[in-house]
């Protein structure tokens, strides 16, 4: 069983190293859109263009022994940690692969992950035509077989529930407020999704057809007679994660309210702060006083605006601690902390107004990795004409 | 407050009653080349050129030095006051407005600007002609001794010599000849100069307290910590030279140990131009070392502290008044509260931070 588990993951191992290198290649081109922030972001959009794949490398029968192969390494697997081989969920895979295989990159794409097949070859065509040339699809020659399909099989379900309200109307039940497939919190498909989707690329054009047929769909009053049809086509808004837990204030032994910022973080500086409601303003840094700690105007400046944001400039006693980083991260590290701490004791507005601002986000940026054949993240070697 | 209460420069302000602390008063024109030829901050000097008039600030620490001095008898040993604080926090202008009380009062007035100076930087070193291992310093000596007499001129010619000094075997000065002529031969002659601030000091020394034709004397020492400190000069075989080795240097301990009597010795503490010393050293313990302290001790402490809001109010409407505060936001209420909160009442950080609002 051993040697078996260990042939299973050796060939597992293999085939990462073949998708990561596949993968890498072309989700350069397409990370430079999704840095902008996107708010839904899915993994469709690391993915490469599937219909331009071409004919299919991986045969049927090869996906189907894959899929065997994941499933008894997941066995073995889950016998190996100890776990139950029935309630084995991915996750759990991630985290025994992590832990017999720890890996120092730092890139998560080359790290070693065993995937359901699904998720780890593209989804690909099957061979469209039969041994005798013909195809089976009936709509193959208009080039876009799954699109066309699709429309048609909308079209269909739109015009049997006009029948169906007709027959309603026939019998007298018919009633404007009948249930309504409930919209709130999901989005339309993303055309990359629905390429994923079809395994064929549609234009633009197809796309807004499509988007119209559903809404024409859902104008009709009783299409919740179509909703799983309707929702297989809408994904999940993800829940904006911004919703912060504001702590209440505590009260320490004098009745003076006081509030913590926990440590936040600035590109490796982490700073904590104490708030208190005693109305001195004075602020004290690592022991020591900030305009001693903080010569420079600009890092004051950052300490003071979200107390100056909110008004609130005199009526604060901070006791702050920071460690790590430079004097600017430090004193972007503090401010955030401060912006934390101050949340629980503003409204519900005002904590609006602070996000924002752009006071309680946390600055991604870091610095940038060197990169070999250059001299520094950016900057390349002198160029030599000759 | 009112507009007319809260500071009033006007020159009858002499600026040595406590009903006037957090006013500013006004130092005459005329005062400024004699009294202070060397010793007022960089800073100050510019905004007094800028603002065309002088004005000093009555604060806590420097009232208490003059009711002090008011007070103190002076037939007993001299009194040593220390001013000390946070860097920026007013010990020189403190300092000053004592030296222009002094002066104003008819005392002689002996002001070593900053003591940091004679220990650091020093292009010219000459081994010294009256004491084999020490070194002089001839540029720095003859500067001080010119600034010296520009300050006290009507002394000069007062005080005669009780001593007869030989400089060269052509050169000497005999005895009961005026410290003019001392003072001026040390000007003049830049070799010597070193030694006459060491003759000039110990004539002062004794004749500060005598009943016939008796003046009193202040010594007024910024920078006192550098005398006890290291330097950062070195003789020609790259050794260092203790401060002891120094000929001013050595001449001023002299003149601060309290052995004389008929006047008073204020020193201040100061961070800024000292010699390894952490920059966030500012008690007297720290920065004196301890063969510092114990030749300063006994002393009198002067705590000088950031402005308090009387003070930081006073200062501000005199930059309103001046127009120094020339952008329109500074003038709210809002805009007061934000320099409070980037200088913390600081003194210097707020005149660095209004220097460009």
């Amino acid at each position: 069983m051993a040697a078996s588990g260990g042939r299973t993951v050796g060939s597992f191992l293999w085939k990462c190293g073949n998708c990561c290198f596949n993968f890498n290649t072309v989700s350069s081109n397409l990370t430079r859109q999704v840095l902008s922030r996107q708010l839904c972001v899915s993994a469709v959009l690391h993915r490469k263009n599937l219909a331009a794949a071409g004919p299919e490398k991986f045969s049927e029968e090869f996906i189907k022994k894959q899929v065997e192969e994941f499933n008894i390494g997941k066995r073995h697997l889950a016998n190996m940690m100890g776990e139950d081989p029935e309630t084995f969920t991915q996750g759990d895979i991630n985290r025994s692969i992590a832990y017999l295989f720890p890996s120092g990159l730092f890139d998560k794409k080359a790290k070693p992950l065993m995937k359901h097949p699904d998720e780890v070859f593209p989804k690909q065509r099957a061979v469209q035509w039969g041994a005798d040339g013909r195809p089976f699809h009936f709509l193959f020659y208009t080039g876009k077989q799954s699109y066309y399909s699709l429309m048609h099989d909308t079209f269909t379900k739109a015009l049997a529930v006009e029948k169906h309200q007709d027959r309603l109307r026939g019998k007298d039940l018919f009633t404007q407020d009948a249930k309504q497939i409930s919209l709130v919190g999901s989005r339309w498909l993303l055309k990359e999704e629905l390429e994923e989707l079809l395994v064929e690329t549609i234009s633009e054009h197809d796309y807004a057809r499509f988007i119209q047929l559903m809404e024409r769909l859902l104008s009709l009053p009783y299409c919740s007679v179509e909703e799983d049809f309707v929702q297989r086509y809408r994904r999940q808004l993800e829940i904006q994660s911004s919703k912060q837990q504001v702590q209440p204030l505590q009260y320490d032994q004098h009745g003076v309210a006081y509030s913590t910022g926990d440590g936040k973080q600035r590109k490796t500086a982490t700073g904590t702060v104490l708030l208190r409601d005693s109305g001195s303003g004075s602020i004290s840094i690592n022991g020591t006083n900030y305009v001693h700690y903080f010569p420079v105007l600009q890092d004051r400046e950052q300490l003071m605006f979200p107390l100056h944001f909110m008004g609130v400039l005199g009526r604060f006693d901070m006791q702050c601690s920071v460690s790590g980083g430079g004097h600017s991260s430090q004193a972007g590290a503090l401010r955030l902390a401060i912006s934390r701490a101050m949340l629980s004791f503003l409204s519900e507005g005002q904590v609006e107004t602070m996000r924002q601002a752009g006071l309680l986000t946390p600055d991604p940026r870091i610095k940038e990795r060197k990169k070999p054949g250059q001299e520094g993240a950016r900057r390349k070697f002198t160029w030599k004409k000759r | 407050i009112l507009k007319g209460q809260r500071y009033i420069y006007s020159t009858r302000l002499s600026g040595d009653s406590e009903q006037h602390q957090g006013q500013y008063y006004t130092v005459p024109p005329s005062h400024f080349h004699t009294v202070f030829p060397h010793g007022l901050p960089p800073r100050y000097q510019q905004q007094v050129k800028t603002f065309n008039e002088g004005c000093v600030m009555v604060r806590q620490p420097a009232l208490e030095l003059i009711s002090h001095l008011k007070r103190a008898d002076y037939s007993k040993p001299t009194l040593r006051y220390l001013l000390y604080g946070v860097k920026g926090s007013g010990k020189t202008m403190s300092l000053c407005h004592t030296v222009h009380y002094c002066s104003t009062q008819g005392w002689l007035v002996l002001h070593i600007p900053d003591a940091h100076l004679w220990v650091k930087n020093c292009k010219e070193l000459l081994p010294s002609s009256y004491h084999a291992s020490r070194f002089d310093q001839p540029i720095q000596a003859s500067n001080w001794l010119r600034n010296f007499r520009t300050t006290n001129e009507n002394f000069l010619s007062k005080i005669k010599l009780r001593q007869r000094y030989v400089w060269t075997k052509r050169e000497s000065t005999e005895e009961g000849q005026p410290l003019g002529e001392l003072v001026d031969m040390g000007v003049s002659r830049v070799k010597s100069s070193s030694d006459v601030v060491g003759a000039v000091l110990k004539e002062l020394r004794l004749q500060a307290g005598g009943t016939e034709g008796g003046f009193r004397l202040a010594v007024a020492v910024d920078g006192v910590n550098g005398l006890w400190g290291r330097t950062t000069l070195k003789k020609e075989d790259k050794s260092p030279v203790a401060p002891e080795e120094l000929t001013l240097v050595h001449n001023l301990r002299k003149m601060i140990n309290n052995d004389w009597c008929g006047g008073a010795v204020i020193a201040t503490l100061s961070q800024t131009g000292s010699l390894y010393a952490p920059s966030s050293a500012y008690l007297p313990q720290e920065l004196l070392g301890e063969e510092g302290f114990d030749s300063m001790d006994p002393f009198i402490p002067v705590p000088v502290s950031l402005y308090s809001e009387k003070e930081f109010e006073s200062c501000y409407l005199y930059y309103l008044d001046r127009h120094w505060l020339q952008h329109p936001h500074s003038q709210t209420e809002e805009g007061k509260k934000e320099l409070i909160f980037l200088s913390n009442r600081n003194p210097s950080v707020l005149e660095r931070l209004c220097a460009f609002l």
